[in-house]
């Protein structure tokens, strides 16, 4: 069914179909509406779940922890500061192996106080073990919020669906929402490892050190691996919808001499000035990160080779380069990385063009260039 | 159905308080399952692939057991398992967790909190807590601790949850009612548990429960009981009246804690007492 929604009501309505049991949340802009319509929903019986309204994101998380442990299908939402405030539950979640997803809306992080998008709270979450996927449109949060609970469940680590605060979160565009039938063909039932209070188990206690060692490893592990989950249940997704919603997304690539390597709402923009440039004859392409952990190394080196390479980040490594710039460095040589849009600086189809026409003349020189306008 | 939870050659010290309060929730509580917050408690649960307590135990981070509490209780509502959540933290738990317990009361969780209070950190080596003893020495608090003392039950009593407690570790009748009493009650139950700490406030660990028996006998821990109607509760009843209240000094002299206090400050923790049991008289009242 096609209709007209934003990000935040269309997680909420994903969240709906997955058939969630259990919602803790606690509000902050721009996250707020989701768990508003999820509370909606819970009242009015449209939603059979338990709704716990929580005093803070660290009971947010330590709530549906809680929930998830005990068997039960689990989410949450936050943003920026919301998440940081988790922090601790966030690698508690993902350390005990236990499967739930939530939405972060990224939102830059203060002082000074700003409510606008950049990337930086979601990469806080980079190494923790968590799968961590950013959509491009309304659409995609919807696809990937449904498809976290998949993922999440075959690899027992958490998902998050990451999206844009405001230009996705509060933008209303065509999206089309699965009716409960076909929800439920893609999404069985919950499965999980191990159910907490069914047996006399002790979860979570002290352990010898290689015991710890062991299960990091095997995190580890099944993150390499979770490329393949992630291409198995994207593949199922889109026998039923139609879309893809892949590891990435290549745009105008093939014959590109020049690539952009981005995540995240403007990537649509991108995809814009790409098209623009095109009618002038530059030869440039787009590889967009729908996923940034797993990283599918191979597939962005295979995609990239032989190309001028501009990875575009809307977050920062103090003292380094942007987040993803600095991760594709680690495995590729050669990389402009230009850090923008920041704080929530527009950066619209007009800015990018021009960015990236000076990519394509050879002029940005820099290894790292910090922008704080285009 | 009576059961031993703490199982023989746990790593609790010797005297500890915390294994006599657990043992307790064996002998009171039927089907139930535990939450333990950071402390003490987490390593006397053991380490890997040993445990010591025979229920199934959640091991939680230092400030979320409450909330992760409240979940477990939401997905046991969702099977229609009675099965009790049981949360068993300590002072520190109850100061850094202070928030989600407050939230947790005020949702009225399906759940039981029991705080089980040393009166100091002393899984990191006795600092001073929210609820230490008036001018008891920690390693936090040197020259004896100057702030005033929390009433944690109080502060719960306050929430308007359905069921408030305070428990010792030396009236475990007392305990065990409160907890058999409890176990049928729905909604948040809070139960703060006086448990005195041999290393921790310096005494011999054969003196526990004639300490904590001890603190009942001079006013300085009193025993109540709020379900709907607040109640002293038998033990504590004779010390309403303070001329019946053994002397504060031989409680005070039995624990390295309190070594070298003065005259004054002896008064001044007089008059503290004093003044908790005026609000023990305005409770009796509501």
């Amino acid at each position: 069914m096609k209709t007209i929604m934003t990000g935040n009501q269309a997680v909420a309505e994903a969240v709906k179909l997955s058939r969630t049991e259990v919602i803790a949340a606690y509000p902050i802009t721009p996250q707020t509406v989701i768990v508003e319509k999820l509370a909606e929903m819970v009242d009015s019986g449209e939603l059979d779940a338990e709704f716990i309204r929580v005093e803070s994101e660290h009971s947010a998380l330590a709530s549906v922890y809680g929930s998830a442990v005990a068997g039960k299908r689990s989410f949450t939402a936050t943003s920026s500061h919301g998440l940081l405030y988790m922090y601790e539950m966030v690698w508690w979640v993902a350390n005990a192996r236990v499967p739930l997803v939530m939405a972060v809306v990224t939102r830059t992080i203060g002082p000074p106080w700003n409510i606008h998008t950049d990337h930086t709270d979601i990469l806080t979450m980079r190494d923790s073990g968590w799968i961590i996927s950013m959509a491009e449109n309304v659409q995609e949060a919807f696809d990937l919020t449904l498809q976290g609970f998949k993922i999440s469940e075959e690899l027992n680590l958490p998902f998050t669906a990451g999206m844009d605060a405001f230009q996705l979160s509060h933008t209303s565009e065509v999206v089309e929402i699965l009716d409960q039938e076909t929800a439920d063909s893609f999404l069985p039932e919950r499965r999980q490892c191990y159910v907490f209070g069914e047996e006399n188990t002790t979860i979570g206690s002290l352990a010898p050190n290689e015991c710890t060692a062991k299960l990091r490893k095997d995190t580890f592990e099944t993150m390499l691996k979770a490329d393949k989950t992630i291409d198995k249940v994207s593949k199922e997704y889109e026998e039923i919808t139609g879309r893809n919603c892949g590891l990435i997304e290549e745009y105008r690539i093939d014959d590109a001499e020049y690539a952009v390597v981005m995540m995240g709402a403007w990537s649509g923009d991108a995809k814009d000035a790409i098209d623009e440039l095109r009618k002038e004859g530059i030869p440039i392409g787009l590889l967009k990160l729908r996923y940034i952990r797993p990283i599918p190394q191979k597939r962005i080196e295979k995609v990239l080779e032989g190309r001028e390479i501009l990875v575009l980040d809307r977050d920062c490594s103090m003292g380094l380069g942007g987040i993803i710039g600095t991760e594709l460095k680690s495995f590729m040589d050669d990389i402009t990385n230009v850090i923008a849009g920041i704080g929530g600086v527009d950066v619209g189809v007009n800015e990018l063009t021009k960015l990236f026409r000076k990519f394509s003349e050879d002029k940005l020189k820099d290894e790292v260039i910090f922008l704080e306008v285009i | 159905m009576m059961k031993t939870i703490v199982m023989p050659g746990n790593p609790s010290c010797q005297g500890c308080p915390h294994a006599i309060g657990l043992k307790a929730l064996g002998l009171a509580l039927e089907d139930f399952v535990l939450v333990i917050p950071a402390g003490c408690s987490t390593i006397i649960a053991g380490i890997h692939p040993k445990a010591t307590l025979n229920v199934p135990v959640l091991h939680v981070p230092f400030a979320s057991a409450p909330a992760v509490a409240a979940g477990i209780s939401a997905a046991f509502k969702r099977e229609n398992k009675k099965k009790n959540v049981v949360i068993w933290m300590g002072d520190g738990g109850a100061d850094i967790g202070f928030a989600t317990i407050s939230g947790s009361a005020v949702r009225n969780d399906d759940i039981i909190v029991i705080v089980s209070d040393n009166e100091a950190y002393m899984n990191t080596g006795i600092q001073a807590s929210g609820t230490t003893f008036w001018k008891a020495k920690t390693t936090t608090s040197p020259a004896g601790k100057r702030e005033d003392r929390k009433d944690l039950a109080a502060i719960m009593l306050m929430h308007r949850v359905p069921y408030v407690a305070t428990a010792s570790v030396g009236y475990m009748n007392d305990f065990i009612k409160k907890l058999e009493k409890v176990k049928s009650i729905k909604g948040f139950r809070f139960i703060h548990l006086h448990s005195p700490c041999p290393p921790g406030w310096r005494f011999d660990s054969s003196k526990t429960v004639e300490i904590a028996r001890m603190a009942v006998k001079c006013g300085a821990w009193i025993l109540w009981e709020f379900d709907g109607k607040f109640n002293l509760s038998p033990a504590s009843k004779p010390y309403k009246d303070k001329n019946k209240r053994k002397d504060l000094k031989d409680y005070l002299k039995m624990q390295g804690r309190f070594k070298g206090l003065s005259e004054n400050e002896i008064l001044e923790i007089e008059k503290a007492i004093d003044k908790q049991w005026k609000y023990i008289e305005c409770f009796e009242n509501i």
